[in-house]
Formats: C-alpha cells, sequence, structure tokens
C-alpha cells in the first residue's frame, strides 16, 4: 500500500465515525424517522474487507450497513439524503437506513431480514461459479444472524457446491439485548463453519490492517477455486442495537473498556508509529472528514422529498 | 376505572395470565431480560423468571415450532415474533403444523398457543417492519384476532391464551402508546369471534379493524359534524369472522365500505366483500366499497411515500362521504 491508500482507509473510518454521529443527532432531532443502527465501533471491520477486495467482487450485508455503503465509495450525501428519506438518496428514499445499495459499486445491499441474505449470497456466488468468473462474493452478518436457519442451509449449500464466498460474521458480541452466549450453543462463532467441514479463520475486528491482510489471504484461497470459507471478526458495537436503546442488558464498564480499543484509535497510532503519517497528516483528514459530512448534511436537508408517482414505480421491471 | 395504553393492556394480560396458569410461558427474542422491544413484557422476566419469560435465539421457525411442539405436550406458550414481517421463516410451522394438527390427528392433538406480532405502518419502519401479514393466514384451524383498544386487546388476549386452538393475534404498533383507553381493575375477558358495532349509525357501515378501526372512529366523529351517520364496526376476529354481525349492520345502512392497511388486492377486506355480495346484496343501496392500502409490495421508508400509502381519517372520511352520497 502507499501512503495515499493508508490515509484513504483512516479517512474512510473517520467519515463513517462522523457520519454515524451526525445521523444520531439528526435522529434525535426528530429528521430521521424509524430504526437507526449505528456502525461506530465497527469501523475496521468492513473498511479492512471492502479494502482487501477486488472491484469486481460482491460484498453484501445486514442493515447495520452504513460502513459499507461509505468503503464501496457511494458519496456521503446520497447516504445522508437516504436517512432522510430524500429523492436524492442512494435508493431514492424508499430504502432508508437499512437498505442501502448500489449495484455499480458490487455493492448488494443491506438487508433487513436477518440472515436472509446469506442464501441470495450463495445465489451471486453461484452465478460467478457457472459462469467460471473468478469473482468472490463477500457475505457480512452479525452474530446473532447465525441462530436462524438460514445461516446453515447457506453455509452448507456453499460448501457441497465449493461456491466462492467468503462468510464474514461480524461477532459484535450482542444480537440486539441477548449475549452471544444466550443465543448460541458455541460462543466461537467460526467453529459452526467446521460443522460443516468449512475452513475458518477469526481477527481482530478492531484492527483494520489485520482484517484488510487476513481477508485478502482468503479471497485469494477462494479465488483459486477452494470453496468458501468463514471469517469471524471480533468486534464491538460502542452505540446501542439501534437509537432508543435502553442497554440494559450490558454494563458500562464492559462498554468503555471496548471504547478503549477504538478502531480509530488503534489505526492512527498504527499509522503514526509506522512513521506512515504524522499527526498533523491524520488531524488534516479528520478535518477534511469532518467538513464532508457537514456539507453532505447540508445537501441532504435541501434535498426535495421523493415524487408521490415513484410510490409506484418499479414493481414490476418497466419495459 | 384507569385509562391504559394499548401496550400496557396486553402486558397486564400476559402478567394476568402467567400469574393465573403455570402452564402458560412466554418464548421469543428479547422478551426477557431487555422486556421485547415495544416493551410488552417489561418486567414479567423478573416477575416470573427465565424459565417462563424466554429469551430464544434469533429462529423464528423454531420459536414458532416449539412453541406448538410445548402446546401439543399441554403447555399454553405465547410465542413472540418480534415484528409481523418475521413471521415468514415460521410460515411452514404455522400453516403445515399449528393450523392442521387437530384435523389431522381427528381431534386428539391439540395446539393451544398464541403468536403475538406487531404489525403495520406508520412508523417509518420501512418496507421490512410495517407489513400487515393477516391476509397470508386466513386458513382453517387457525384463528385471527386483531384489537383495535385497550379493553378488547385485554380481553382477547385473555381469550386467545385460554383457546384450546392456536390463535394469532396480531397488534397495531403505530397504537401501541398511541391508542389509549378505560379497562376496568380485575379479571374479565372478551370473546373470540363476535364483531362489536362501536358506533351506531344509519348512512352506511364502515368495517375495519386494528389501526384502522381507530382511524374509523376519528373519521366517524367528523362526518356527524357534516350530518352523515356512519355506523363502524370492529371486526376484532378475523378468522372465524363473525357474518351475522356484518350482514346485520349491512342490511340496516344498505352500503359497506371496508377498510384495511394491507394491500387492497388479496386483502382481508375481499372476503367481507364478497359476504356482503353473496348475502346481503338485495339490501344494497350502493356498490360495495373497499379502501386499502395501495397494491405496492411494502410501504416504502420516506415521510411522503408512507403517508401516501396508509390510510388515514381523511381518507376513510372521504371514501364514507363518497358512499353516503351515492
Ligand atoms: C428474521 C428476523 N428476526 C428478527 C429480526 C429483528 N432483529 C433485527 S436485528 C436483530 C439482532 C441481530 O443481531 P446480529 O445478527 O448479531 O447483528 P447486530 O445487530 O449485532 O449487527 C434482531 C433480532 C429481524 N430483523 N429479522
Ligand atoms: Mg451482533
Amino acid at each position: 500500500m502507499d501512503k495515499n491508500e493508508y490515509l484513504n482507509l483512516y479517512h474512510q473510518m473517520v467519515v463513517i465515525r462522523r457520519m454515524e454521529e451526525k445521523a444520531a443527532e439528526l435522529y434525535q432531532q426528530g429528521k430521521i424517522g424509524g430504526f437507526l443502527h449505528l456502525y461506530i465501533g465497527q469501523e475496521a471491520v468492513s473498511t479492512g474487507l471492502v479494502a482487501a477486495r477486488k472491484p469486481q467482487d460482491r460484498i453484501i450485508t445486514a442493515y447495520r450497513d452504513h460502513g459499507v455503503a461509505v468503503n464501496v465509495g457511494i458519496e456521503t450525501r446520497a447516504i445522508i439524503a437516504e436517512l432522510l428519506g430524500k429523492a436524492t438518496g442512494i435508493s431514492k428514499g424508499k430504502g432508508g437506513s437499512m437498505h442501502m445499495a448500489d449495484v455499480s459499486k458490487n455493492f448488494w445491499g443491506g438487508h433487513a431480514i436477518v440472515g436472509a441474505h446469506l442464501p441470495i449470497a450463495a445465489g451471486l456466488a453461484l452465478g460467478d461459479q457457472y459462469l467460471k468468473e473468478d469473482n468472490v462474493t463477500i457475505c457480512m452478518f452479525g452474530d446473532g444472524a447465525t441462530n436462524i436457519g438460514f445461516f446453515h442451509e447457506a453455509l452448507n449449500l456453499s460448501m457441497v457446491w465449493k461456491l466462492p464466498v467468503l462468510w464474514v460474521c461480524e461477532n459484535n458480541q450482542y444480537g440486539m439485548g441477548t449475549a452471544v452466549e444466550r443465543a448460541s450453543a458455541v460462543s466461537e462463532i467460526r467453529k459452526k463453519a467446521e460443522g460443516y467441514g468449512m475452513p475458518n479463520d477469526e481477527v481482530d475486528g478492531m484492527d483494520v490492517i489485520k482484517v484488510k491482510e487476513k481477508t485478502a489471504k482468503m479471497l485469494a484461497q477462494i479465488r483459486a477455486g477452494n470453496g468458501p470459507m468463514l471469517l469471524e471478526a471480533h468486534t464491538y458495537r460502542f452505540r446501542g442495537h439501534s437509537m432508543g436503546d435502553p442497554e440494559r442488558y450490558r454494563k458500562p464498564d464492559e462498554v468503555s473498556c471496548w471504547e478503549e480499543n477504538d478502531p480509530i484509535g488503534i489505526y492512527r497510532a498504527y499509522l503514526t508509529g509506522k512513521k506512515l503519517a504524522t499527526v498533523e497528516e491524520l488531524d488534516q483528514q479528520d478535518k477534511l472528514a469532518e467538513a464532508e459530512v457537514l456539507e453532505a448534511v447540508e445537501f441532504a436537508e435541501n434535498s426535495p422529498e421523493p415524487a408521490p408517482e415513484e410510490l409506484f414505480t418499479n414493481i414490476y421491471v418497466e419495459e | 376505572m384507569a385509562e391504559i395504553t394499548l401496550i400496557e393492556a396486553i402486558r397486564q394480560a400476559m402478567d394476568e395470565e402467567l400469574a393465573r396458569d403455570p402452564d402458560v410461558f412466554i418464548v421469543g427474542e428479547d422478551v426477557g431480560v431487555r422486556g421485547g422491544v415495544f416493551r410488552a413484557t417489561q418486567g414479567l422476566y423478573d416477575k416470573y423468571g427465565s424459565e417462563r419469560v424466554i429469551d430464544s435465539p434469533l429462529a423464528e421457525l423454531s420459536i414458532a415450532g416449539v412453541g406448538i411442539g410445548a402446546a401439543l405436550y399441554g403447555m399454553k406458550p405465547i410465542c413472540e415474533i418480534q415484528f409481523a414481517d418475521f413471521i415468514a421463516p415460521a410460515f411452514n410451522q404455522i400453516i403445515n403444523e399449528a393450523a392442521k394438527m387437530c384435523y389431522r390427528s381427528n381431534g386428539e392433538w391439540t395446539v393451544p398457543m398464541v403468536f403475538r406480532a406487531p404489525y403495520g405502518g406508520g412508523i417509518s419502519g420501512g418496507l421490512y417492519h410495517s407489513q400487515s401479514v393477516e391476509a397470508f393466514f386466513t386458513t382453517p384451524g387457525l384463528k385471527i384476532v386483531i384489537p383495535s383498544n385497550p379493553y378488547d386487546a385485554k380481553g382477547l388476549l385473555k381469550s386467545a391464551v385460554r383457546d384450546p386452538n392456536p390463535v394469532l393475534f396480531f397488534e397495531p404498533k403505530k397504537g401501541y402508546r398511541l391508542i389509549k383507553g378505560e379497562v376496568p381493575e380485575g379479571e374479565y375477558t372478551v370473546p373470540i369471534g363476535p364483531a362489536a358495532v362501536t358506533r351506531p349509525g344509519s348512512d352506511l357501515s364502515i368495517f375495519a379493524y386494528g389501526m384502522m378501526h381507530y382511524y374509523a372512529l376519528q373519521a366517524a366523529e367528523e362526518l356527524a359534524g357534516e350530518g352523515i351517520q356512519a355506523e363502524v364496526v370492529d371486526l376484532r376476529t378475523l378468522y372465524p369472522v363473525d357474518r351475522a354481525t356484518i350482514l346485520e349492520s349491512v342490511r340496516r345502512t344498505g352500503k359497506a365500505l371496508i377498510v384495511h392497511e394491507d394491500n387492497l388486492t388479496g386483502g382481508y377486506g375481499a372476503e367481507i366483500a364478497a359476504t356482503i355480495a353473496e348475502h346481503a346484496f338485495t339490501d344494497l343501496d350502493a356498490p360495495v366499497r373497499r379502501l386499502a392500502g395501495p397494491d405496492v409490495p411494502g410501504v416504502p421508508f420516506s415521510h411522503p411515500f408512507q403517508d401516501w400509502f396508509m390510510v388515514n381519517p381523511q381518507k376513510i372520511a372521504s371514501a364514507a362521504r363518497d358512499l353516503a352520497r351515492y
């Protein structure tokens, strides 16, 4: 990686962080409605994954999807406009927070029904296998999602058919208010892959470089035709499950302990420690990110609402 | 009598049934420690413990499935599906298993249980957190109940828990805190089956349930100011439906407006329209009118989309006005 690439990863992570903080504010002001799941604390996972993929590799995730949206290069203004339900949003206001997508960037969406996108990811990978393309589908999901049938069916099938999928579990320790060990028979999620004979690995999900390196290795093996693999990224969401979560299920100490492992702080220390960037350069990136987010909010707030007739578009393929 | 919210009435019903019958238990995602995402089970975990208010893994198929198995055993489970939108993975268990158990065993196997699920739009939930699913479940062997006010919600849920059959209990989540009403202290139930004429009138009959019934009452109030007397009927039990009350009302008023939030085509209202057409045709003074959600696949997120999708008191009043003038 050259210096710009290192700085670019940093920039992405800070944009996600600032954007999410801003989104929380907009939610509290009543400008964003419904359900808002923030990615704060998990930035290194999606940033590392996307950094390791080739542009032709697909990525697909659950509803905690704002991070991936930034990483694949959707404009911040189109993301915030979507959160506000504006016509200029990436899904034209139809989807909102949970359903960001941009197929031109090989981002196949946020998905709100937990687990339902896993068999779909397998189907995307089947297309590549069928046409003998050497692309990989990266499918992200939470720890909670590994308890529903979709996960088990998709893992088994992908292994039997040797589909080119990298299954990535973001183990942030909780599915809503339920701790992993209260809901999953094994707390080490990657062991579930072993039941299907699937090679698997784990990574510190708070360290973007480690995520990127491990992902790159696994993608290469999958691309070589070795079948699917599963990666468990250990991470933590610093905020509640969604806005308004009273978080009675975890102790403030636990949260602050993880907050000391801030993925942005870890990466800053890495960059300065390895003399890949100076503190001034990183501060400059912080300023740029802040400005980008503020500009995006202004754009989104001044954007038009969707037009009524859009309610009836795209129900079927329009010819 | 105390005035309470719809969600509090639902919570009280479960609290009282847990206290009354040790065979009753609750199972669902985050119903325990967290008290449910909408707080329907708040405090019940502390009161009854983890064995009777059970946090399940994220697995709707199995929430329904273990509920059915435990009900066969003789327990009386209340299975919470966090949003009606997430009931789809459990569809097989409910339609192929719960609904057919009694019939396939010549009455030997029974499934005395309740599936509770919040449904409906109006809370900016977007495509996958706003759906109405009642029409998918109209199948013999199941009962479908949708309350529209706290009194009925409490009384009907208690009846559902005691019913020897599987009951789907869909709750209008938009109304959880919005709809308030008086609920007496102490024990009462509301029977599953009968519809209720909640406002008498002579010019037309409005048939609705859940959130739309709440809105229909508001519309009727507005119409009264204009001299139109709308009768409002709360269906309450959708399956098996109370045909007698529907027909009696429409025979008197000669006009029927059927309102629901779900999509128009294939929606539950079609069944009511057909019933009226078959049995009260000669009493009609106007074609049966349906007012329902538009035929789009979901409720899109943005506020204006949601407003266009949702039926509201103004839309009901306007449709009723047209019908009254016919
Ligand atoms: C089929 C289904 N069941 C339940 C839900 C409600 N729900 C949304 S997120 C969630 C927890 C998921 O936890 P996890 O997979 O660990 O993802 P995280 O939120 O931690 O990112 C639940 C229960 C849903 N959206 N879909
Ligand atoms: Mg999780």
